[in-house]
This record gives C-alpha cells, sequence and structure tokens, in this order.
C-alpha cells in the first residue's frame, strides 16, 4: 500500500510532462519562446501529431514513472489540423478525468488545455498557472509506482 | 428451465445431424451441478452432456471470435444478456455475422454459487429448482433458498428477456424477478464520498488484485489479438501485483479500454476469483457516458458509432463535467 | 499477516487464495543496482528473519508445502523459501467441515488428521492442541498457560475424525482416484487427442495457477527506472503466452500446448521426478475459482487416468 498523503518536501521539484498538437500547441511554444516569454523548465514537451494521439495510457503511464502533471494541449475545437481529432481527444479525455477522480485522484494533475500557434502568450501563461496548480498539489503519490525510489 | 433444455438439445441435433452447423457451442455439465462450462458440440452424440439450468451465467459471445475465422458456421445458443455482447463484438467486426446461427434461449436469472454458500451451506451436493425457491441438498442437511436471494449481481441488472440479435429464438420469454435494483447505486455512493475515501475504497478493492487476468480474458470486449499487458515489447507487460499503482493502471486502462463498448454483462466481476467490484469501474464509464453524450447502451445495434467513435462540437469540456466531491 | 483487532475466521474450510503466499510470497525483490558513473553499486536483499506462526492451516495446504518443499529445497535450494519456512511455525487445524469441492483424501491426505509442528482440532468452543514437532513443543511450552490437559480429549477428537470421514464418503469426488500405471504413460498422455476438445474452452487466464498451492513457477524480471533497477521474481502462469519464452522463442505457442502443460506437470511430471508425488493437494480451489470450469477432476477424467477405489 501507498502512503496516501504527499510528503512536504523542503525543495519540491515537479515534474510535468505536457502533450503538445504538433500543429498549434508545440507551435505556440515555439512563439512563445521566440517572444522571449518564459514558463518553467520543469515542463518536459513531447510533441504528438494531433491531440487526439494521446492514448489514455500514456498519461497513466507518465503518472507512473513520476510526472506530478500531466497537461494536453491541442488546437481549438473546430480548429483540428485533421478536422475532427479534438474532438475525440476531448471525449476521452473528459471520461479520463472523471475516472481519476472517481478513484480518488486530484483530477487537476490532468490539465486539457487548447492552445493555437498563434497564442505564445495564452501558452506560456497556460503552463506557468498549471506549475503553480502543481506546485501547490504538491508530490503525486497516489499514481506512482514508489519502486526504485528508495 | 428442463423444457428448454430439451428444446435446445433437439435443436442442436437438428443442425448437427442436417449439416447445417459444423458444431454448436452451448453449456455441458461439470463435476458438481452447479459447474456448468462452456462447451463445443461437434456430434450428436456428444449432446447428452449439454445442459441449460440456473448456472449457465457463462456468456459465450467470445468463443465465437475464434470460431468465425474458420471457414465453417457455428450455432450458439444465448440468453438475452448475451446477445448484446455478440452484437457489439459484430459491430467491432470481431465476429462475422454470417458464419453464426445465433439462437436465442430465455433465461429466468442465473444463480450465484457463492451467494448460496453465503447463506451458511457448506457441502451443497445438489440444487432443485423449483419456481421461485431452489432446494439446496447439502452433506449437512436441506435448505430451501429464495431464487431472488441468490441471483448473480449481472442478472439484477438483467435487460430484459429482448434479444439483441438472432435468427431463431427457443421458448417463451421470461422474467428474471428479483427487488428493484439500481445498478449506478454503488458508483453514486462513491461519488458522493470525498477523494481521499474514494482513494482508499479502490485502494482495498483493488490491493486484492492477483494479476490472473481472468476479468480481461472472460470479457467479450476484450478481444484485442494481443493485449497491451501481455506483449512483451510493450513496458506494461506487467505480470505481478506490484503495487497498487500497477494495479490501478492496469484496472483503469482496462475498463477503459471497454467503454462505450461494454454491454455491462457483468462477466469480469463473475469470475474474479478474489471479488473485486470491478463492474464499479465498467459502470462509472457507462454513467459518465449517459450523462454527457446522452443514454447509450453498447450492443444493442450493430451499426450506430459508439461514444467515444463520434463526437458533438457542443460537448462538455473535459474537467468541467466530473461528477462527484472534490 | 493477523494485527491486534483483526477478526480470526475459523469457519472457512478453503480460503480463496492459497497459502503458498507466505513462504513463496507473489513477489519478491531480490536485488536493487544503481549506476554511479562508472560503478555499479549491488545490494542484496536480506534473507527474511522474521519469525512467524501460521495457525489454522488446513491439510491440504500443510501438504502442499510439503511439494513446494521438494521444488525449492533441492539443489540449488531457494534460500528466501527456506529462510521464510524455517522461521515459521506451523499450526494445522482440522476440517471439521468438508467443502463439495474437497478430495485431499485423492492424495492420501487426512483433512482431519494434519501434520504440521502441532495440531488443533476445534470441537463445539473447545480447541484440542496436540504438539508433533519440537518446533510445535517450544511454541507449546511458551503458551502453555492457555492449556489444560484435555480428559478423554482423544475420544473426542476421533470422533470428529469420523465424522469427516463420513462427511467426505457423501462428497461428489468421494470416488475419484488416480491410477499411479496411467499416469506414468507420458508419451501416450502427450500424445492424447482430448486436449484439443479440453483446452477450446480455457480463457489461458491465471486464476488456476495462482490460486493452485502447489503451482510454483515464476519469472524473474527488472523494473528500471533512471539509473536504477530493481531485480524482482513472480509468480508466473503456463496460462500466458509468454510463459517460457525465450532468446530463441517459444517452445509453448499454442493454448493446447500451454493448458497440455499444467496437467503434464501436475499428473505426469512431477510424479516422475518426486517418487511418485502428485502435484496437487485436492483442495479444490480450481474448482471453485475456474471462469469455465475446468479442472484436474475433468482433465483425468477425459485423460482415462483415473481409477476405482
Amino acid at each position: 500500500m501507498l502512503a496516501a498523503q504527499s510528503t512536504p518536501d523542503k525543495e519540491f521539484e515537479q515534474l510535468i510532462v505536457a502533450f503538445c498538437c504538433n500543429w498549434c500547441s508545440y507551435a505556440g511554444a515555439d512563439l512563445a519562446g521566440t517572444a522571449r516569454r518564459s514558463y518553467p523548465a520543469n515542463i518536459k514537451i513531447i510533441r504528438v501529431p494531433c491531440s487526439c494521439r494521446v492514448n489514455p495510457t500514456f498519461i497513466l503511464r507518465a503518472f507512473l514513472r513520476g510526472a506530478d502533471g500531466v497537461i494536453i494541449a491541442g488546437c481549438h475545437p473546430g480548429d483540428c489540423h485533421y478536422t475532427s481529432g479534438n474532438y475525440f481527444a476531448r471525449r476521452r479525455m473528459t471520461l479520463l478525468m472523471s475516472m481519476l477522480s472517481f478513484l480518488g485522484v486530484d483530477k487537476a494533475r490532468l490539465r486539457v488545455e487548447w492552445v493555437s500557434a498563434a497564442e505564445g502568450n495564452k501558452f506560456a501563461e497556460v503552463m506557468t498557472s498549471f506549475a503553480e496548480t502543481i506546485k501547490a498539489l504538491g508530490e503525486n503519490v497516489k499514481l506512482r509506482d514508489l519502486r526504485c525510489k528508495k | 428451465m428442463q423444457k428448454i433444455e430439451q428444446l435446445i438439445k433437439e435443436k442442436a441435433r437438428d443442425l448437427l445431424a442436417a449439416g447445417q452447423v459444423t458444431s454448436v457451442i452451448a453449456w455441458q455439465k461439470g463435476e458438481m451441478f452447479y459447474d456448468n462450462a462452456p462447451g463445443y458440440f461437434d456430434n450428436t452424440e456428444e449432446l447428452d452432456a449439454l445442459v441449460y439450468n440456473a448456472f449457465c451465467a457463462a456468456n459465450l459471445s467470445k468463443y465465437l471470435i475464434a470460431n468465425t475465422k474458420k471457414d465453417e458456421k457455428t450455432a450458439v445458443f444465448l440468453k438475452p444478456c448475451d446477445t448484446y455482447s455478440l452484437n457489439q463484438l459484430i459491430k467491432d467486426r470481431r465476429v462475422q455475422r454470417e458464419q453464426v446461427l445465433v439462437i436465442g434461449i430465455p433465461c429466468a436469472g442465473m444463480v450465484d454459487i457463492n451467494k448460496v454458500k453465503a447463506q451458511g451451506l457448506k457441502g451443497i451436493i445438489g440444487i432443485t429448482e423449483d419456481g421461485d425457491n431452489l432446494t439446496v441438498e447439502t452433506a449437512y442437511g436441506t435448505k430451501q433458498v429464495a431464487r431472488a436471494e441468490v441471483l448473480l449481481n449481472k442478472c439484477l441488472a438483467c435487460k430484459g428477456s429482448a434479444y439483441a440479435v438472432s435468427d431463431e429464438t427457443i421458448g417463451e420469454p421470461m422474467a428474471v424477478k428479483h427487488a428493484p435494483y439500481d445498478r449506478f447505486a454503488v458508483v453514486k455512493e462513491l461519488e458522493s464520498l470525498s477523494p481521499q475515501e474514494r482513494f482508499a475504497f479502490w485502494q482495498e478493492e483493488l490491493s486484492k488484485c492477483i494479476r490472473c487476468n481472468a476479468c480481461r480474458d472472460i470479457c467479450p470486449a476484450c478481444s484485442c489479438e494481443q493485449c497491451l499487458f501481455d506483449n512483451p515489447e510493450s513496458p506494461l507487460a506487467g505480470k505481478a501485483n506490484n503495487n497498487s499503482a500497477e494495479e490501478q493502471l492496469f484496472h483503469i486502462i482496462r475498463a477503459y479500454h471497454v467503454a462505450g463498448r461494454c454491454t455491462d454483462c457483468g462477466e469480469c466481476s463473475r469470475v474474479c476469483p478474489q471479488g473485486i467490484r470491478l463492474d464499479l469501474l465498467n459502470r462509472k464509464f457507462i454513467k459518465d457516458i449517459n450523462e454527457f453524450y446522452g443514454d447509450y447502451q453498447a450492443g444493442a445495434d450493430a451499426d450506430t458509432n459508439a461514444p467515444l467513435l463520434s463526437f458533438d462540437v457542443d460537448d462538455v469540456e473535459p474537467g468541467a463535467a466530473t461528477k462527484g466531491r472534490e | 499477516m493477523w494485527q491486534e483487532g483483526t477478526a480470526v475466521d475459523l469457519k472457512t474450510t478453503i480460503t480463496a487464495k492459497s497459502l503458498k503466499n507466505i513462504f513463496f510470497p507473489q513477489i519478491e525483490n531480490l536485488l536493487a543496482f544503481e549506476r554511479q558513473g562508472q560503478k555499479l553499486s549491488l545490494e542484496q536483499k536480506q534473507l527474511p528473519a522474521e519469525k512467524t506462526i501460521a495457525f489454522g492451516v488446513r491439510a491440504c495446504d500443510i501438504a502442499s508445502f510439503n511439494l513446494l518443499d521438494k521444488v525449492f529445497l533441492k539443489q540449488p535450494v531457494d534460500h528466501f523459501y527456506q529462510a521464510r519456512r524455517e522461521n515459521c511455525t506451523l499450526i494445522g487445524l482440522a476440517c471439521s467441515e468438508p467443502e463439495e469441492t474437497c478430495f485431499c483424501r485423492t492424495f492420501g491426505i487426512e483433512p482431519a488428521s494434519p501434520t504440521a509442528d502441532a495440531a488443533a482440532w476445534l470441537v463445539g468452543d473447545d480447541l484440542f492442541w496436540q504438539p508433533k514437532t519440537t518446533k510445535g513443543e517450544e511454541l507449546t511450552a511458551a503458551i502453555k498457560d492457555l492449556f489444560t490437559e484435555a480428559e478423554g480429549g482423544d475420544k473426542i477428537v476421533a470422533e470428529q475424525q469420523a465424522q469427516v470421514q463420513a462427511l467426505l464418503d457423501k462428497m461428489p469426488l468421494a470416488g475419484f482416484a488416480l491410477s499411479d500405471e496411467e499416469c506414468s504413460k507420458q508419451a501416450e498422455i502427450f500424445e492424447s487427442e482430448v486436449w484439443e476438445e479440453l483446452s477450446k474452452t480455457c480463457l489461458g487466464c491465471g486464476t488456476c495457477t495462482y490460486v493452485c498451492p502447489t503451482c510454483h513457477c515464476y519469472d524473474i524480471r527488472d523494473y528500471e527506472v533512471n539509473d536504477k533497477v530493481e531485480r524482482y521474481r513472480c509468480w508466473d502462469s503456463c496460462m500466458f503466452s509468454d510463459f517460457t519464452n525465450m532468446a530463441g522463442g517459444n517452445p509453448r505457442t499454442t493454448r493446447l500446448a500451454r493448458f497440455r502443460q499444467r496437467y503434464m506437470h501436475k499428473l505426469v511430471y512431477f510424479p516422475a521426478n518426486n517418487e511418485g508425488a502428485y502435484a496437487c493437494v485436492g483442495c479444490g480451489r480450481r474448482l471453485q475459482k475456474c471462469p469455465v470450469s475446468l479442472n484436474i477432476v475433468k482433465v483425468a477424467k477425459a485423460l482415462g487416468v483415473t481409477k476405482n477405489v
């Protein structure tokens, strides 16, 4: 059994995985970079062709391997490069979030945001606010595999 | 039910004798009187072992995946609830419809031998069905049990006596008699708990898991050629019950993978050797789908798109719609 | 593991899970290693030193430990198993209410006369106790305040034993026995045509192997995160598709082959290598738990390796 409460670390170094759609959000991250907008360095971006490429298993596995938060960023509904990918992703993530909450896990550890290629500022803001949320929530212990941790 | 057993035998005999089908899938007698098992009948001599009574809960639909890969026709006897699973398999293109002869048979609800035993009965050597009652004969004496009290959990959520798919039917429709039952009651109850209580509940429940995979292997919706959790190339090919986090992952992914295709046949919970309430995960998804995207019954038809294979531009946003206390 | 306040159930005859877990846990860490620059540090897991008592073990489960001993205590000895086994004092509890799935007598096990470090019989509200080994004597001496000398205890116990025998005679598997001669015909059984029919409905799940008290196959795997690795062993099941998968391929690629392996092991290979001892104790767990009601009784009957008693 895992200890269900997070251990208050002195220096809690959160690890956040961001799945970014190639066409919108990843380009948004680029724009944030060229505009010299900063966002927390502990967010690791994984580029995916479309938000609907994100299999729920990827998310759970990220948590299992130690991520404290996972964010999926895709094109705004209606703007999908593949016409409808993000609509499917939306349904999937809705159900996954609801299930995580059902299992007693903070659903705030998982976030879905729609960020277009033109929204560099929004990208930086979203990532910063998500990092703050995760910092407040503390370390993920409910979904993490604790082996090799001692 | 005895009369129906006779009708099934006659039907199977006719089909095999006329060469209309190569094999028949039904239930065969076990070692005890209650452990009837799925069985293949390839010739008329084998039919003596065919049985149909209150202990034929096994859903036979899944066997058709293997059967329709061969170039032959198979007859299968399905209870009303089982036809939903078959219909879903047809929809998922895992079963070739034209290679199956579906014969619908009525059902008055199947009995859970564990519930019978839970009434303090041990050493059970015989049960006779007698209308709404069962007479249980044990090495320690005889006792009467009300059928409604020992029905399988899955039968309490009976979908009714209509068949979702069938070529022929046998016998008159029967009703499953039991007290009113809300299949989402426990899901709602869990939703009303605090996250910490819910987490504790699932830790307790899932820590019982021994990773035998019975839930997956019995599930008619779990029809992958090779499961993610078996694939040696997959980083998730776990085998042991390492810790609760991994069990959690296994069960969420499994429930997720059948979401929108799970007909709520209840086989996973029925076969779990550790008695884990796996149906609650499936029912949570069903309940969410119903509430977010409109009522949906998987397997009710063989052509409409499943909820996760369709969308609406006005769908709720993730996170905005979670049910339950935060 | 009992903790203060946990309710004790002495009524259940056969537990859902077998007790092999106490000596051969489903998962056991063997080794941890970590890479530190150019160095590799190794940490071998300590052998369990905890002294334990297993109370209320049924005769079939005790017999299963004797079978597991033949596997794990043979050279090369499994030190983890050995340490747990030696640190444990086993208290057998005689069965008083056998279940219909019980067939321990097929394997010469006496359910009402458990052979352990100490044996116990529960008759009404009285618990009769008899130490059987030095370990049992030591434990008895340590808790001797709990006991009084039972007048006529032998007679009361003998009565219960007779009752249990009579009950078992009524059970459906009372007449089930295996023929040693038939079971020694390895090639013939292996080639039998009935395997196909029998294995057709098998789901390939691991329920049978995991609830079985004598199944003992395991797998060794690594769990790795960055520079750290934990090597563990865990129960394996011959029903799983990756069973005996090795470099060069898998010798058993079909469900039939894997299903056959399980019963060949129990009925043929194990007795051939262990003075005729079948790798089954008749606990009936598989009869209770198999999702599609396959079991050793059904298989043995289909193979024709039974005999009349």
